[in-house]
Parts: C-alpha cells; sequence; structure tokens
C-alpha cells in the first residue's frame, strides 16, 4: 500500500505530457553509478488487517502493568472528547499556521492556548509549545543568557534536585555555546535546595537560577525566598513547573516579591497519554519584558483589512526562517498537536477540576505511602511535605524489588540508584486520582512480599 | 460554515462546567499537609464550559483549517501527504498509550521491536550505518548531527574547526543550528542552474571548516548533479557532510545518501514517512550516520540481544553526544513511521520517489504550457519546483503572495511563497505521490483563472482572500500592539 492513485492511462499520458518515455527517465540528472537497484532489506508490504493483527500483538506484550511510575510524566484521566477532536484531520493533518487566513483553527486554538498556560503560571506571556519539558528548560537557560544584560557570564545554577533527565538535556543543548551549569546539592534530611552552598556563592555573578517545584524528589522548595535570593545578586530565575500542581500551589509569577522571569515545565500532565515518553510538549511562559527573547512561535490577535478581528503568527523576526544565523533558536516544529490535547483538556476541567485532580492525586499519594511505610524496612527518605510523589527508602536493594514487583504486574516507581547513589536503595514512587484503594493495597501487599522474599532469599 | 467562532472564554459562565469528568472533591484536611505559604490563593482563570460547549467549539474552529484530509495542501518543502487513517489507529491502541516511558523493559518488548525495526529499516533506506530515533523534530535532529560532527573532530584533537557552510539556499533552519552548536556560518552560491557553485566552495573549505550542511534535492527543487565533486572537495577539506532530509520523500527508494558521501542525515519522518503535522507538530527527526559518527549518535537506542530487545544506555555510550530529550524522544510518532513503513514495504517504498517526481514534473510541465514561468525551465523537477511570478509583479503589480491568498479562495493552500529567498517572487511547489492527476489539473485551472483575473481585474486578486474567515491580517498590529492572551473586557 503506498497510497497512490494513479492508473496505467494517468502515468502514460502523464509522462507523454512531462515528453519523456519511462518514470526512470525522470531522474536522469542522477549520477548513474549512485542509483540504487532496491531496497533488499526493507520487509514486503502488509495490508492493513496484517499490519493490525502486529501492532495488536507487539501492544499485548507492553500491557498488564498497574503504574506507580511519574518522575516528570504521569497518568491522569483524558476525557474522551479530548482525543476524538484532537484527531479530526482538520487539526491532525494541517501544517503550521503560515497561512492565516486558512489556519484560523489552529491559529485561535494557539491563543487560547497561550491565555491558558499564562494564567495558570500567573506569567504574562505563553509561546506556542516547545518539544517537552526537557528542551524547554534548555531553551530557558538560553533564552535568559540574551535577557539578562548585566550577567557576563553564561552562569546557570541548577539544583541537582532537578529532574536528572532535564540537566544531562540542558547541558547537551547548550555546552557549545559556553553556557555552564553549576549543581546546588541538596540537603539530606529534607531533600530540598541547601541554602548554604547557594550563599557561598554570594557576589558572584550568577545569570540564572533554576527551581523546579515539586522538585524530582516530589518535595517542596521555599520558591519565595530562593526567587527574592537570585533577583538580589541581578540573577533571572527560571521555573520549571508541574501544571498539574498549580492548581493547588503558588504559581511562578507569584513567587518572591516579584515573580520569576520565565517559567517553563512538561505539559503531558494535560491531557497528554504516556505513550511511551513521546510525544509530549513543553510549555514556556515569560514577563512581558522578555517576549522578544523567547524561542519558537508565538500567536497575536490582530484586525483584518476589513476591521475584524483574527489571529496571526506575531514576532517572527525573532525566528530562524527570517533571522537564519541570528535567530533566537532553531526551533521550527513545535508539538501543535499536543497543544490542542491540553487546550481540550484544561477547557473540560476548568480550575475546578484541574484542582480536583490535583487534590485527589496528592490524597492518593499520602494514602500509598502511609500504606508502603507500614511495611517493615520500607520508609519516607525524606522528612516533610511532597505533592503526589514521594521518595521510599527500602532495606532490600531497589532493583530486585522491583523486579519481582513487575513480575506480579505492578511498575512500583524508578529506581534512584543510577541517579542518587547516595541515596542507598531508593524509589520515587507516585499515584495519581487513577488508582484505586484496591490498587495501593494490591502494591503494599506485594511490595511486602517481595522484602520478606529478599529477606529470606 | 460559520465563519466566525468566539473565544472560549466568551462561552463561560460562573460554576459551570464538564463535572462529570472530575473526581470527586478532596477534604482540606486530606490536604494539610501542604504549607499555606506555598498554596495558590486565587483560581486560575480557566474557562467554566460544558463537555458539549467544548466539543462544539473545537469541532468549529477545526473547520476554519485547511488539512490535507480537507483540501490540496501543496506547500513546498512539506511533503503535505496523505496521512494514513491506519498509522493513527495502531500507534493509539491503549498499550502503547498506556506504557510509561520508564517501565519496564520486560514490559515494553513490543514498542522496543517496533524501534530497532524502525531503525534498521532507517538505515536501509538512507544507506547509512547507526540510526538513532529521539530528536524531536527537523530542527532537533540537525542539532544532533552538527553536534555530532563537532564532537567528533573534538574527539581528533581538531578543535578548530568551528565553521559549516550553508548553501544561500538553505532552510533557516540550518544556519540557526550551526550557531546553536556554536559554530560560524559560511554562506556560498549556487550557479545560476541551481548547483553549488564549485570554485566558492573550493575557496570556502580549509582547517577551519566542521562541515557541509546541504539538502538534496536542493530548496531550488532540483538534484544537486555535482554531489561526489563536493564530497570529494570536503571530506579533503577535512570536514564532513550533512545532509537535510527534508527532501527525502524525492529520491526515496533510488538513490541514498549515504552513497552520495554524507556522513550524517536528518529525516523529517513528518513528510517522508507521513506522519501528521499536526498544525505545527509533533515531528519527529531521526538521525542516521556513517561510521565515522557512529560513536556519537545521541541515546537513547534500542539494542537486540538474542529475542529480547533493550535501550542502550549513556553509560555504555561514553562518545555520545548524549541525551536531548525527557524520555524517547516523540515515541508515538515513531510508531506511526513504522507502521507506514510497514504498510509501504519494499516496492511501496521504491514508488514513493518516483510518483512523487512524476506529479512534479507533470504539474510542472502543465503550468509551463498554460505561460507561467518556471525558475529553472531546463532543469528536470525533483518532488517539487519553483514558479517565479516575477513578471507578473512587474507588469500587473499583482504578486505571489496575492496568487497564493487568491487560491484559498479556488480552495487550494498556497504553496510556499518567498522561500528560497534567491527567486524574486516565487512559489515553491509540492504536490506529492497521494495526489491524483485530476486535482493536480484542477490546481492549473485555478491558477490560470487567476492570471486571468490578474490581467483583467488585479483588484480580484490583490484584495484576496475573499471567502476566508478573515480577510488579510494586519501582522504589523500584531507585532506594536501586541495581544497574545484574552483579557475580559471591562463592563461598559
Amino acid at each position: 500500500m503506498a497510497f497512490i492513485p494513479h492508473t496505467r492511462a494517468d502515468v502514460e499520458a502523464m509522462l507523454r505530457t512531462i515528453g519523456v518515455a519511462r518514470l526512470e527517465d525522470l531522474f536522469d540528472e542522477i549520477p548513474a553509478g549512485l542509483k540504487i537497484k532496491g531496497l533488499d532489506r526493507i520487509p514486503e508490504a502488509l495490508n492493513e488487517m496484517q499490519v493490525g493483527r502486529l501492532m495488536s500483538e507487539r501492544a499485548r506484550c507492553d500491557g498488564g502493568l498497574t503504574s506507580f511510575l511519574g518522575a516528570g510524566a504521569y497518568e491522569h484521566h483524558i476525557p474522551s472528547a479530548v482525543w476524538a477532536i484532537t484527531t479530526r484531520g482538520e487539526f491532525y493533518s494541517a501544517y503550521t499556521p503560515y497561512q492565516a487566513e486558512a489556519s484560523q483553527g489552529t491559529l485561535q486554538m494557539i491563543y487560547e492556548f497561550q491565555t491558558m498556560i499564562a494564567r495558570l503560571t500567573g506569567m504574562d506571556v505563553s509561546n506556542a509549545s516547545m518539544y517537552d519539558g526537557a528542551s524547554a528548560t534548555a531553551e530557558a537557560a538560553l533564552m535568559a543568557v540574551r535577557a539578562n544584560r548585566r550577567s557576563r557570564a553564561a552562569r546557570i545554577l541548577v539544583p541537582s534536585t532537578l529532574h536528572p533527565h532535564y540537566r544531562r538535556v540542558a547541558l547537551n543543548t547548550t555546552h557549545n555555546q559556553g553556557l555552564r551549569f553549576e549543581e546546588i546539592p541538596y540537603v539530606r534530611e529534607s531533600g530540598t535546595l541547601d541554602p548554604a552552598a547557594l550563599e557561598s556563592l554570594a557576589g558572584e555573578d550568577v545569570t540564572a537560577l533554576v527551581i523546579q517545584q515539586p522538585n524530582f524528589f516530589g518535595r517542596l522548595e521555599d520558591v519565595d525566598a530562593l526567587t527574592d535570593w537570585a533577583h538580589a545578586r541581578g540573577a533571572l530565575v527560571i521555573a520549571v513547573v508541574n501544571p498539574m500542581s498549580l492548581a493547588l500551589f503558588k504559581p511562578p509569577g507569584r513567587w518572591g516579591t516579584k515573580g520569576v522571569d520565565i517559567a517553563v515545565g512538561e505539559g503531558q500532565p494535560l491531557g497528554v497519554p504516556l505513550s511511551g515518553g513521546g510525544p509530549y510538549f513543553g510549555f514556556m511562559t515569560a514577563r512581558m519584558e522578555h517576549v522578544r527573547q523567547m524561542p519558537g512561535r508565538i500567536v497575536g490577535r490582530t484586525l483584518d483589512s476589513a476591521g475584524k478581528g483574527g489571529f496571526t503568527l506575531t514576532l517572527q523576526a525573532r525566528e530562524q526562517h527570517i533571522r537564519r544565523a541570528k535567530a533566537t533558536s532553531n526551533i521550527c516544529t513545535n508539538q501543535g498537536l499536543l497543544m490542542t490535547a491540553a487546550t481540550i483538556y484544561l477547557s473540560l476541567m476548568g480550575a475546578e477540576g484541574l484542582k480536583r485532580t490535583a487534590a485527589a492525586s496528592h490524597a492518593r499519594t499520602r494514602e500509598l505511602v502511609a500504606l508502603l511505610t507500614r511495611i517493615p524496612g520500607v520508609r519516607a527518605a525524606f522528612q516533610g511535605p511532597f505533592f503526589h510523589e514521594c521518595v521510599l527508602q527500602l532495606s532490600r536493594p531497589a532493583a530486585g524489588v522491583l523486579r519481582s514487583l513487575a513480575a506480579r504486574g505492578i511498575a512500583g516507581g524508578l529506581d534512584l540508584a543510577p541517579y542518587y547513589p547516595e541515596l542507598g536503595s531508593a524509589i520515587l514512587t507516585c499515584a495519581t486520582e487513577t488508582k484505586t484503594t484496591a490498587d495501593l493495597e494490591r502494591y503494599a501487599l506485594a511490595l511486602g512480599d517481595a522484602l520478606n522474599a529478599a529477606q529470606a532469599a | 460554515m460559520a465563519l466566525t467562532e468566539r473565544v472560549i472564554y466568551e462561552y463561560s459562565a460562573p460554576g459551570r462546567g464538564a463535572a462529570d469528568q472530575w473526581p470527586a472533591p478532596t477534604g482540606e484536611a486530606e490536604l494539610s499537609d501542604l504549607p499555606a505559604a506555598l498554596r495558590r490563593a486565587e483560581a486560575p482563570q480557566l474557562p467554566e464550559v460544558s463537555e458539549l460547549d467544548v466539543v462544539r467549539h473545537f469541532t468549529r474552529l477545526s473547520q476554519l483549517n485547511f488539512s490535507i484530509d480537507t483540501h490540496f495542501y501543496p506547500l513546498g518543502s512539506c511533503t503535505m501527504k496523505y496521512n494514513p487513517k491506519a498509522c493513527n489507529q495502531y500507534a493509539m491502541l491503549p498499550e502503547f498509550l498506556a506504557r510509561h516511558p520508564l517501565a519496564p523493559e520486560s514490559h515494553g518488548q513490543g514498542f522496543l521491536a517496533c524501534m530497532y525495526e524502525l531503525q534498521e529499516m532507517l538505515k536501509e533506506v538512507t544507506g547509512m550505518q547507526g540510526v538513532a530515533l529521539s530528536p524531536m523534530a527537523g530542527a532537533h535532529g540537525e542539532f544532533a548531527g552538527v553536534a555530532m560532527i563537532r564532537a567528533y573532530h573534538r574527539a581528533r584533537g581538531d578543535d578548530a574547526r568551528n565553521e559549516i557552510i550553508v548553501p544561500e539556499a538553505a532552510h533557516g533552519t540550518n544556519p540557526a543550528t550551526a550557531t546553536m552548536c556554536g559554530c560560524v556560518v559560511r554562506e556560498i552560491p549556487v550557479d545560476t542552474q541551481g548547483d553549488v557553485d564549485l570554485d566558492a566552495l573550493r575557496a570556502a573549505v580549509g582547517p577551519q571548516t566542521a562541515g557541509i550542511m546541504l539538502t538534496n534535492p536542493s530548496t531550488l527543487g532540483v538534484f544537486e548533479r555535482h554531489i561526489e565533486a563536493v564530497a570529494r572537495i570536503v571530506h579533503d577539506a577535512g570536514g564532513l557532510l550533512y545532509y537535510d532530509g527534508a527532501n527525502l520523500n524525492a529520491i526515496l527508494g533510488k538513490v541514498r545518501p549515504g552513497d552520495m558521501g554524507f556522513d550524517v542525515i536528518h529525516m523529517n519522518l513528518h513528510k517522508t514517512f507521513s506522519t501528521p503535522h499536526g498544525g505545527g507538530g509533533p515531528g519527529a527527526g531521526a538521525v542516521g550516520v556513517g561510521e565515522r559518527l557512529l560513536p556519537f549518535l545521541p541515546v537513547p537506542l534500542a539494542a537486540k540481544e538474542g529475542e529480547r530487545y533493550r535501550w542502550v544506555s549513556e553509560a555504555e555510550r561514553p562518545q555520545s553526544i548524549g541525551r536531548l530529550s525527557a524520555f524517547m524522544g516523540n515515541a508515538g510518532v515513531l510508531l506511526r513511521a513504522y507502521i507506514y513503513m510497514r504498510l509501504l514495504g519494499r516496492e511501496g517504498m521504491q514508488k514513493v520517489g518516483e510518483f512523487a517526481t512524476l506529479n512534479a514534473n507533470y504539474l510542472l510541465q502543465r503550468l509551463k504550457d498554460a505561460g507561467f514561468d518556471a525558475a529553472y525551465p531546463r532543469r528536470r523537477a525533483s518532488h517539487e519546483f519553483i514558479v517565479t511570478l516575477r513578471r507578473q509583479a512587474r507588469e500587473l503589480n499583482v504578486t505571489a503572495m496575492d496568487f497564493a491568498k487568491r487560491l484559498l479562495d479556488y480552495g487550494f493552500h498556497a504553496p510556499t511563497t518567498y522561500f528560497p529567498l534567491l527567486v524574486p517572487e516565487c512559489l515553491l511547489i509540492e504536490p506529492t505521490e497521494t495526489e491524483t492527476r485530476e486535482v493536480l489539473d484542477a490546481f492549473v485551472a485555478a491558477l490560470s483563472q487567476i492570471q486571468k483575473e490578474a490581467e483583467q481585474e488585479p483588484g480580484r486578486v490583490t484584495s484576496a482572500p475573499h471567502t476566508m474567515p478573515v480577510r488579510r491580517l494586519d501582522d504589523v498590529r500584531a507585532a506594536r500592539q501586541l495581544d497574545l492572551t484574552w483579557k475580559p473586557t471591562a463592563p461598559s
């Protein structure tokens, strides 16, 4: 199936019009020695029925887990309307809205998205999405270097409690442009950023401070004090936030006395399925004074030649197709379809539905942590409050425990050993509103058995 | 079809909502552990609307769009071909959607098998030695490619190579990517027939050359005939060749970048392998490399050992340019590309390039016969070609933009306009292989009709579109009086 509609008569007529005898003649400008005969290692075509069967078999291999994994991707209920509309061909198979008059649907949707994300984060402006939370964090660091004209250091302070993958992506994306990332350690007892370590940097040229809230461990940082600390030293503040948490928590636009300068995050919790890691979308918001330093697309409302309101891509002078080597970023494609899903999701949930989802997820996780820490050999790694995610320390090596849980159909959490070896045997575990009390009890039972079996072995 | 749709906030009524979708309320007592100082004081301003309000609003918005499913969309350099429904349906099987990216490999064998086979198939169609799937868009793949080129030179102690050569017709992402990788951009001209100016290239290369970024067929819609000479010149100077895969559709099954001498390539899976464009994304920008760059591929990579599949970790790839996405790139897009390739198979894949090229050359010939000027009349079209309306602009004061806007009234999405920049008043037209001859003929008829209008009543064309939801928009006002978020109008 190649979805090619040509009849034999079409091909003959078309070749005649062009004035060549054979299809092959259309490739006469390609050096003959370069042409290939065939693609031997590509399998024979399957028809749709065969593909359907193959994919269903493959999918079946991947099912059957009740997941308590979070760590930057969260399972929430997604109303059917979200993807029923998102996959309509008019959204699904449209291109970037360069021809504004023929793309008002996508453009208005983006304007509504920008509004919702700006309100949720308490910031002035939002762009039309980045690839994911990690790449948005990397772009925020680059943007901070452009926006903070008082700093010459291109030096970004990053807490070691920022998602470890985000830290890697930020470094890998920016090191060729000379950005330096310095990791601020966390306090072992609390799992939050160490203020003493930060204080030792006072008086030095810092371009920006990154604050993740809740942090990778699910712990809550003292965001007001940190924001004011950075601003008092001429540094910008980049917030990395879970949008779901913002239904309950103070938005970055209100942190400290001035609010943060740039807020980014992973948009996946807003109506995007886990889907093996993507496609998700990153969001990016900023104070109005920095809007011209933002990467990516931005939609504005304007008037048409008859004085009627309409929507268009704006501030394009920042972008690669105009500025080329001097653009704010090389980004071109965004995550349009995922942004569509999020806009529909936020419309359905509203402030109340979002708050209920966040609160239910948190209550479920507290219930889970209470159940699990009753098991001998399980304790919370840090003291103090968390949001819908918690680090647990186990008396046995986490990898083996997680394997026995998986054998019983439970993804118990993320083994932190590769990321934070100093924590010993520790897992990051999460529950959301999708989990029932029976799910939590099944997990507790299985974990108790796994630890006991390990003990006996 | 209604031509106007209110902003969703304007449907709000305090206290309304799609409440059946919400979980039951949680008592404040269960949130008592959260410090009051960190709590949100005021609820975020989000719409308060019913589920049916939402469904109608976004359905109506969708109807204001042109799309492949509704219109011919010959946007040059974007490969707007049919996105098969099966690719979406089978990538969205519940088990794939529910799988957490950090779930154990034991419960990801189905997905991993697809990724491994996708890597292998992409190696075969491009003639490269290794493929990594995680870059999330074309520009992201470009970034990975140039980062690998830099890492390669650095690993050889050849640190001074920081210049990337880019032909003047290149996509804007090429120079922007070079800058993101900390490189200096050097632009070189093309000759009157659209090929790279070899003398200029010889003059440009040297010990500072990190590499060259090329699209082939180029953005001028013609095959770079001197590609073997280009490869020789750049390699002899110690540089590497980067292939921008934006136009891979033109040569699929006919000739492979690896055989042309390219060291690294990105593929736009959302073009050549027909994953949806989604109103701007998601894309997928898989990268392929030759022998020399294998150690530098980004992670994660899928590997096969016996009958088991697994992820290759960063620790196993010490020279890798590392992780570029939080998890596994645009995994669901990769599944769609995999399904597309399995549906096409060996024979289908070879037909893609042939029929994309047939449609482009047929359309070009028909437009030439109708009196339009090809930018490169003596060249064979690849999968796309350029028409220049310089004559119409000069003689009739009707520009390429006017023609483009008027095409919308005739029910055709406009081709790419004013790109590449070096051809004045240009339309870059890419019909793709999935369009019928009848559609192409209708497009020619529409352009001919617009030409007639331009001669007889040019105002009709210069004030187009007339039938769209809006007339031409004031972009200057949009940029000067920024209105980027909705605000309630003050009650009068």
